[in-house]
């Protein structure tokens, strides 16, 4: 086989399974396993990068096995895949190198109540980490709505032992509501999945695109809004959403940075995937989920506003915040897309770097509690800084990448012009002056009010944070803000993106280059033999 | 090529539907050992519907293999069954272990309420004295009423007026 493109598509999956099973079997030997996970995500990430590059040229399409498309599996990395894979790599390598900066350090600390602080366990930490990782890439790759859900399972039994790590009470009693949901959703998207290929007889996205038109409307409706439920208990969109703020908190800080980064993202990508490319414009739908929306981001919002606790306030605000990103979808139009798009690269980033500096601000202080810390500005300037920014992006202060994003939904939700997209406009800017009131009240407690007792004694003890620990921290911070210097391009390519799913034909013919013709479910070898006999 | 009938059968239907129904039932349960068994069950109703999905068992999916004019199974439904049943087998496994690791914990497999709910529950416990106070004299007191009445004149002789009560809250 000649090298090409193509050869670098099934890698986002390849190399982190096979360095999951490496580190497996190196369990004894914590610096190989360093090592290895490294440069495995490091790879991922680069391979995802040229996958950028190219799929701007149109679709890079891979059948596994050599098998022609209905038959065999697709891998398909079209512009929005690639964008997904190539942020996601860039964020669990800056998460990986963090959570290695934690483990190296965090032995001898002493957390707020005295117990021993989170050591994460090195040995199954790094293979189910990459396993993760392979989970994730998997779903943002998959042609084929079957080997999407594989790839969620796998991302999700790798997030169970990561939520779960060391096996506390806690974790336990959070682990279980969490499992439970997503054991719920995994069936449901099963069924949908088995539904599906009832009424079309494939499984491919490709192919039952191409044959959803001749389905029955009320059946295709029903299929829709099954696979709607089943992400939308994965991203988190609010009636469904519960699970989400009382899970996350509870794990390791670099783990919950890393789920609140990706895992309800991979939900929204799969709700952008179907509802554009399988179903196309259904008005109604849309309406509901324009109304789902709304209560997702206020919800939310006036959830983040009542806690007390800086990773339970993120965690809600990354529940509102999903709201606009539905927000984007729901507009079922080519700008609001590109605008949702742009805000879940945004939102990966800025989401994972603040739960990873709240890792931080707990080692720092000694607790997330806002009652418990303070007077972190002074003890702490350059961790204030590294939470102040991503902060005010997350807000949509200008001239941050949460500016550009909310700019381009609020301005398509003009544009729309529709009374319930000018409502959606208020409760976006609503939702955001929210965010500000609770970001504020944290950056006020935990920064600036007279430091309680504690903390003073801390800042005596000189507890340094480790360098492994805030470079990544300070490089996400970076990546943040270098999203508003090449937001220009950046938003170009979202911009394309959506044109191509929204579309939907470019996706449909680059896996099926020849229409129809190059799948009749058979590979020619296998043919020929079955008819000589 | 011979197609298949797609006609399900009505005993397959009905066993999805006992299926089913059974889990969501037990789902719906406290004890981490019956939500598993709810999720194996419903589990197995939905790789049924796969099968269903696949039409009518005919002879095996083999080219060459079947008799002329005798149509074959639908060979890619029972291979995502057969994915299906090991990505169950491998998550029964992993709630087996949190159960038992609840069971170890805490002496029990149940789901615990939430933070947030205690959170509500305890507010709503120390606010439920004032509310209960006032018409409790006609309804016949229970010690509880009494105690968070002789609570609540504490509270209002030792501030400087109501006010300050609602503030205190």
């Amino acid at each position: 086989m000649t090298w090409s493109i193509a050869t670098l598509v099934p890698l986002p999956v390849l190399l982190p399974l096979f360095a999951a099973g490496l580190t497996l079997a190196l369990h004894r030997h914590p610096r190989m396993q360093r090592v290895i996970s490294t440069t495995a995500l490091a790879a991922t990430t680069l391979a995802s990068a040229a996958l950028l590059v190219a799929a701007d040229g149109g679709p890079v399409v891979v059948d596994v096995g050599g098998w022609a498309a209905p038959v065999g599996i697709p891998l398909v990395a079209d512009r929005l895949s690639a964008l997904m894979l190539t942020v996601s790599g860039g964020v669990m390598l800056c998460v990986l190198l963090y959570s290695i900066g934690q483990g190296v350090a965090g032995e001898a600390d002493v957390d707020a109540q005295g117990r021993p602080a989170e050591v994460v366990p090195v040995a199954i930490y790094h293979p189910t980490y990459l396993v993760l990782a392979a989970g994730v890439s998997n779903a943002f790759l998959s042609g084929d709505l079957f080997n999407l859900y594989v790839g969620f399972e796998i991302l999700l039994a790798a997030s169970f032992v990561l939520l779960t790590l060391g096996g506390t009470g806690e974790r336990i009693r959070a682990g279980s509501v969490y499992v439970v949901v997503s054991l719920l959703s995994s069936l449901l998207f099963l069924s949908a999945v088995a539904l599906v290929y009832a009424a079309t007889g494939t499984v491919n996205i490709a192919q039952v695109a191409q044959r959803l038109p001749d389905v029955d409307e009320t059946v295709s409706l029903g299929l829709q809004l099954l696979l709607l439920l089943a992400f939308g208990i994965k991203a988190a969109i609010f009636p469904l959403s519960a699970w989400l703020p009382d899970s996350y908190p509870t794990a390791p800080a670099p783990v919950t940075a890393v789920f609140a980064g990706l895992l309800t993202k991979v939900g929204v990508y799969s709700i952008i995937r179907t509802q554009t490319v399988l179903f196309g414009d259904q008005p109604a739908v849309d309406r509901v989920l324009l109304v789902l929306a709304l209560a997702t981001m206020l919800v939310g919002i006036l959830g983040a506003v009542a806690q007390d606790d800086v990773k339970r306030l993120l965690s809600f605000t990354l529940v509102s915040h999903i709201g606009f990103m539905i927000f984007g979808v729901a507009m079922a139009s080519e700008a609001g897309t590109a605008a949702a798009i742009f805000y879940v690269v945004h939102h990966i980033t800025v989401q994972t770097t603040l739960f990873l500096v709240v890792g931080l601000v707990e080692r720092r202080g000694g607790s997330t509690s806002l009652e418990r810390l303070g007077g972190l500005a002074r003890v702490a300037p350059g961790l204030a800084i590294l939470f102040f920014v991503p902060a005010m992006s997350l807000v949509g202060i200008p001239p941050l990448s949460g500016f550009l994003g909310k700019v381009g939904l609020l301005a398509e939700g003009a544009r729309t012009g529709t009374p319930l997209t000018w409502v959606l406009v208020v409760g976006s800017v609503l939702t955001s002056l929210l965010t500000l009131y609770a970001v504020v009240k944290a950056w006020n407690k935990a920064f600036w009010q007279t430091p309680p007792e504690e903390v003073v004694q801390r800042s005596h003890a000189a507890t340094h944070l480790p360098r492994g620990m805030v470079g990544p921290t300070a490089a996400l911070v970076a990546a943040g803000l270098a999203l508003t210097v090449v937001a220009g391009p950046l938003y170009g390519y979202a911009e394309r993106a959506a044109a191509a799913s929204m579309d939907g034909r470019s996706y449909v013919q680059a896996v099926f280059p020849d229409g129809a013709e190059r799948g009749t479910g058979h590979s020619d070898e296998v043919t020929e033999r079955g008819e000589d006999s | 090529m011979v197609m298949l009938e797609n006609t399900p059968s009505a005993v397959l239907v009905v066993a999805i539907g006992v299926l089913v129904a059974v889990g969501v039932h037990l789902l719906l349960e406290r004890s981490l050992t019956r939500v598993l068994l709810g999720f194996i069950l419903i589990g197995n109703g939905v790789n049924l519907t796969l099968l269903v999905a696949g039409g009518r068992a005919g002879s095996a999916p083999i080219v060459g293999a079947a008799p002329d004019g005798q149509p074959m199974s639908d060979p890619l439904a029972q291979a995502m069954v057969l994915t299906s049943i090991v990505i169950t087998l491998a998550l029964t496994g992993f709630v087996l272990a949190m159960a038992y690791r609840s069971f170890q914990l805490v002496g029990h497999d149940e789901v615990a309420d939430d933070v947030e709910d205690r959170r509500i529950a305890r507010l709503a416990a120390a606010n439920a004295p004032a509310f209960t106070d006032l018409d409790a004299e006609e309804s016949g007191q229970t010690l509880d009423d009494e105690a968070a009445e002789v609570h609540d004149d504490v509270e209002a002789d030792g501030g400087p007026g109501g006010a300050s009560e609602g503030g205190a809250r």
